[in-house]
C-alpha cells in the first residue's frame, strides 16, 4: 500500500507549481489555467485522505469543488472575453485601471 | 509492482504539469492539462473513488477544458502578449513560488489521520462507491447540494449578462 | 494465465465482429439509400455489390497519406486516433447478453459518456491543426453541437438512471425486465425521443450532420484528411453510431430480454438466445440512422442549437421530473 504521505506530497507539488505559475505568468489564459492546475492538487489530497481514513465525505467534498470550479472558470473566461474585447489584451499587467496614480511608474 | 506504478502516476504527472504550465501555445497547455486530468482520474481509481473518476472525466474534460479551448480559438491563438512572458521581478516571485511549494509538501505530507470513519474498503465494495457516496451526499449535506443548484445557476446568469455587455 | 486468454479472446471477437458490422453498414447504408432514391445502390463487386466494402478498405488504405505543410502535425496525425480509441474503448463495457460482457463496471454508463467527452477533443483537434478555415468551422460546429447534445443525452439516461437505481448497464436491463412494461421506452416516452434525437446529433449524422454539410464546408473537419487517417475517422463514426444503438437497446428498448407479458402470451420465444433479441434491436437503431438520412433534409446550425437547448434539454428535464414521481409513488 502507498503511503498517505506521498499521495499529500504529489498534491501539494501540483498545488505548488500551480500556486507558482499563477505568480510569475503574464498570459491571463494561463494563470487561469494554473487554477484549475492548483484546485486538481486539492482534490487529488481530499480524495486521498478520503481513502485512507476510510470517510467518503472527502469525496463529497472533492465533488462540492469539482462543480463550483465549473462555474468559476465560466465566470472567469466570460471576464477574459470582456476584457479582451474592451482592451485588445490578455495580458496581466494591463489590468491597471484600479491602481493610484503615481508619479513615477 | 504497485510502487512502480504510482512511481510513474508521480513522474508523469509532474512532468505533464511542468509542460502544461511552460508551453507557448495556449491550445498546447490546454492539451496537457487534459492528459494531467486523465491522469488524476486514474489515481482516483487507485484511491477507490470510481464515481469522481468519471466526474472528474466528465466535468473538467467534457466541460471546462473544451470551454478553454473555445476561448482560446475565439481570442485567436496568435493573440498573446507580446515580449515578455513573465510578470517583473519574476525571479522573487519564483522564490515565494518555491518556498510555498516546499511549504505545501512539507505541511501536507506531515498530515497523519487521527481517526478511522466506517465507510472501510469492504463497506464501500459492498454497497457501491456511488451509492454510499449518494447516501452520503443527500442525507448529511442536503442544503450545499440545494446551494451548489444556485452556485451553478448564478454563473449562467452571469456569463450570460457579460456576454450581453460585451455585444 | 487461461483467464487472460479467455479475456484475450472475448476482446477479440468484440471488437472482429463490430468491425465487421461496421464495414457491411457502410453497404447497408448504400444499397437502403439507393432503394429510397429508386436506384440499385453497388452493384459491380461481386453478386449484388457484396465485396464492395473490402474494395473500398484496400482502395483506401494504399493512398498516399497527406499532411498539409502548414498543419501541426503531430495534433494532426494523433486526431483520429484519440476519436477512434475512445469510441472503441465503449465496447468494453456493452453487455451483449446475460453473461458477456467485457468489463462489468459499476458505472459501465457513466463511463461511455466520459469517453465521449474526451473524444471530442479528437474532432476539435482534426480541426484546428488541419490550419483551414473549412476544417476550423467544422470542428468547431462539431464541439458546440456534441457538448450541447451531450447534456440532453445524459438527462435522458439520467430517468433511466434513476428508474432503475443502477449505473451499471447489466443490472439497468435487469431491473427493466422486471417492470410491468418490460421497457422503459414506454413510460419514458419522452425521454426515449430525447435520447433518438441526441444520438443523431451526437454521432454527427444527418438530420444533424453540420459539420461535414458539404454544401457549405467542402467536409468539415474531415476536409484535410486523406488515406487511412480519413477511413480511421469514418469508422469511429460508424463505431459510434453502433454504440449509440447499444446504448439504446440497453436502456430503453430492454437490451437481450423481451418483455415478461410477450412471454406469457407466446411462450416459446424464451428459448430464443438473447444475443439474437439485443441484434434485432441494434439493427433496427441503425436502420432508423439510414432511413432517416435517406428520408430529411438538414437543419441550419441555429435551428440545430436552438432544439438542442430550447426543446430537448426541457423536455429532457419534465421526464426526469415524471420519472422521479412515478418512483415515489411507487407506480
Amino acid at each position: 500500500m502507498i503511503p498517505l504521505e506521498w499521495y499529500l506530497a504529489l498534491a501539494g507539488l501540483i498545488f505548488g507549481m500551480g500556486a507558482l505559475s499563477i505568480l510569475i505568468n503574464r498570459n491571463l489564459i494561463i494563470v487561469l489555467i494554473s487554477l484549475e492546475v492548483m484546485l486538481a492538487g486539492v482534490n487529488l489530497a481530499l480524495v486521498a485522505l478520503s481513502h485512507y481514513m476510510n470517510d467518503i465525505r472527502g469525496q463529497v467534498l472533492a465533488l462540492f469543488s469539482i462543480a463550483v470550479a465549473a462555474g468559476s472558470v465560466a465566470v472567469g473566461l466570460s471576464l477574459l472575453i470582456a476584457n479582451f474585447n474592451l482592451r485588445k489584451s490578455i495580458d496581466i499587467e494591463d489590468l491597471r485601471e484600479l491602481r493610484e496614480e503615481q508619479g513615477n511608474d | 509492482m504497485i510502487y512502480l506504478i504510482f512511481a510513474y502516476f508521480c513522474a508523469s504527472m509532474i512532468g505533464i504539469t511542468l509542460m502544461a504550465l511552460t508551453r507557448k501555445n495556449p491550445v498546447h497547455s490546454v492539451l496537457w492539462l487534459l492528459l494531467l486530468f486523465l491522469h488524476i482520474a486514474v489515481l482516483y481509481l487507485f484511491l477507490n473513488a470510481e464515481f469522481l473518476a468519471v466526474v472528474q472525466v466528465i466535468v473538467y474534460a467534457g466541460a471546462i477544458l473544451v470551454m478553454f479551448l473555445f476561448t482560446v480559438f475565439l481570442l485567436g491563438a496568435k493573440e498573446l502578449p507580446k515580449g515578455k512572458r513573465y510578470t517583473d521581478l519574476p525571479e522573487g516571485k519564483a522564490l515565494i513560488g518555491l518556498s510555498l511549494t516546499g511549504v505545501f509538501i512539507g505541511a501536507f505530507s506531515s498530515i497523519t489521520t487521527a481517526w478511522k470513519g466506517k465507510y472501510t474498503i469492504e463497506y464501500i465494495e459492498k454497497i457501491g462507491n456511488t451509492k454510499a457516496l449518494g447516501v452520503m451526499l443527500f442525507n448529511e449535506y442536503p442544503l450545499a447540494v440545494f446551494l451548489l443548484g444556485i452556485i451553478l445557476l448564478i454563473p449562467m446568469i452571469a456569463v450570460a449578462v457579460i456576454a450581453w455587455r460585451a455585444k | 494465465m487461461i483467464e487472460l486468454i479467455i479475456i484475450f479472446i472475448k476482446t477479440a471477437v468484440v471488437f472482429g465482429v463490430v468491425l465487421a458490422h461496421v464495414a457491411y453498414t457502410t453497404y447497408a447504408e448504400r444499397k437502403i439509400i439507393g432503394r429510397a432514391q429508386a436506384r440499385m445502390g453497388p452493384m459491380e463487386v461481386g453478386p449484388y455489390g457484396l465485396l464492395q466494402p473490402i474494395a473500398d478498405f484496400i482502395k483506401i488504405f494504399f493512398k498516399e497519406d497527406i499532411v498539409p505543410m502548414n498543419a501541426e502535425k503531430v495534433l494532426f496525425q494523433i486526431a483520429p486516433l484519440i476519436v477512434l480509441v475512445f469510441t472503441m474503448i465503449n465496447l468494453t463495457v456493452i453487455p451483449f447478453d446475460r453473461n458477456f460482457i467485457l468489463a462489468d463496471l459499476n458505472i459501465g454508463l457513466l463511463f461511455i459518456l466520459a469517453s465521449a467527452s474526451v473524444a471530442v477533443y479528437g474532432i476539435i483537434l482534426a480541426g484546428w491543426s488541419s490550419n483551414s478555415r473549412y476544417s476550423f468551422l467544422g470542428g468547431l460546429r462539431s464541439a458546440s453541437q456534441v457538448l450541447s447534445y451531450e447534456i440532453a443525452l445524459g438527462l435522458s439516461l439520467a430517468g433511466v438512471v434513476l428508474s432503475a437505481g443502477s449505473l451499471n448497464l447489466r443490472e439497468i436491463v435487469i431491473a427493466q425486465h422486471n417492470t410491468v412494461f418490460g421497457v422503459y421506452a414506454i413510460p419514458q416516452i419522452i425521454g426515449f425521443i430525447v435520447f433518438v434525437i441526441s444520438a443523431f446529433a451526437e454521432t454527427n449524422r444527418a438530420p444533424f450532420d453540420l459539420p461535414e454539410a458539404e454544401t457549405e464546408l467542402v467536409a468539415g473537419y474531415l476536409t484535410e484528411y486523406s488515406a487511412f487517417r480519413y477511413a480511421l475517422f469514418f469508422l469511429a463514426e460508424y463505431v459510434a453510431m453502433y454504440i449509440m444503438a447499444f446504448l439504446c437497446a440497453l436502456c430503453f428498448l430492454g437490451g437481450w430480454t423481451i418483455p415478461k407479458f410477450i412471454i406469457d402470451i407466446l411462450p416459446f420465444l424464451e428459448k430464443v438466445p438473447g444475443i439474437l433479441w439485443f441484434a434485432i434491436k441494434v439493427y433496427a437503431f441503425i436502420f432508423l440512422y439510414i432511413w432517416v438520412r435517406a428520408t430529411l433534409p438538414r437543419y441550419r446550425f441555429d435551428q440545430l442549437l436552438n432544439i438542442g437547448w430550447k426543446v430537448l434539454i426541457p423536455a429532457g428535464i419534465v421526464n426526469l421530473l415524471i420519472v422521479a414521481f412515478i418512483k415515489r409513488l411507487g407506480l
